[in-house]
């Protein structure tokens, strides 16, 4: 039913404590908005990403509720502060069940 | 004679048809409230309400980059950065967009905090027609700052 492509990272394997460093997400995904129309003039139903977190070590860090404004194949950036080695947890969530999940690890040098 | 009656005459017609048009005026008003073709900045301040109710939004803080004009709605890069130390005493702790006259005018509603260091947010968003883009930032002390940005949109299907 989903048709959620893998999730993609882009940040960096390493960093010094207390940098701040920057993750480049991107995930497939139609966001069918729900208000448009099919050739036969029929509405295409609605089918979007509904939430997208990130942990760092089991903290969450960041969160986005996305609404159908979102455009096809989510991106998003943003930063966080290197504090200790450890796994990112990505997962993107859609409102038909669909899943997608990315990890990236992180050596953090003092 | 006659022509002061004419005039006189003419005045009346004048009011009614004045008192006509307001009317009619009030009428069309009152469908465009009922029933808008698309979100209108009425809709704007909805679900400005929804989302903060009656807290002031100040202008300030946070800063808006989106193109000037979008060849293609469907796809317009934006950038949110916000002017906090983000520390855990003072940081933002969310960042909200909305589109001034798509269907829906939330886009998206983020959560963050002390540990991301910097208040900055990158992604893609839809805009079904030329409008403006408002992000509105909550810090940690509950205070909204917001920045709006006008964007020209040459085509969009998003249907939004």
């Amino acid at each position: 039913m989903s048709s959620m492509g893998p999730g993609r990272v882009r940040m960096p394997a390493s960093a010094k404590r207390g940098e701040v460093i920057e993750v480049r997400t991107l995930v497939q995904h139609p966001m069918e908005s729900g208000y448009r129309l099919d050739n036969t003039g029929k509405p295409i139903a609605r089918h979007i990403i509904e939430s997208f977190d990130c942990t760092y070590n089991g903290r969450e860090i960041f969160r986005v509720k996305l609404h159908p404004a979102v455009s096809t194949n989510p991106f998003f950036t943003f930063c966080v502060v290197a504090q200790e080695s450890g796994e990112f947890v990505f997962s993107w969530r859609d409102d038909q069940g669909g899943v997608a999940i990315a990890t990236q690890s992180l050596v953090v040098n003092t | 004679m006659n022509t002061k009656h004419d005039s006189h005459d003419s005045h009346d017609s004048h009011v009614a048809s004045r008192r006509r048009a307001l009317g009619a005026l009030l009428v069309c008003a009152s469908l465009l409230v009922v029933r808008p073709a698309r979100a209108t900045p009425d809709e704007l301040s909805v679900a400005l309400r929804d989302a903060f109710g009656d807290q002031p939004i100040a202008r300030g803080k946070v800063k808006l980059e989106i193109p000037r004009i979008a060849e293609n709605g469907n796809v317009v890069p934006v950038t949110v950065s916000v002017d906090s130390p983000m520390t855990q005493q003072a940081h933002v702790s969310r960042i909200h967009l909305f589109a001034e006259k798509n269907h829906l005018p939330r886009i998206l509603d983020v959560q963050l905090g002390p540990y991301n260091g910097k208040a900055f947010l990158a992604t893609r968003v839809r805009m079904a027609t030329s409008q403006q883009i408002m992000a509105v930032a909550v810090m940690s002390d509950g205070s909204l700052w917001s920045a709006a940005a006008d964007i020209e949109v040459i085509s969009s299907d998003c249907g939004l």
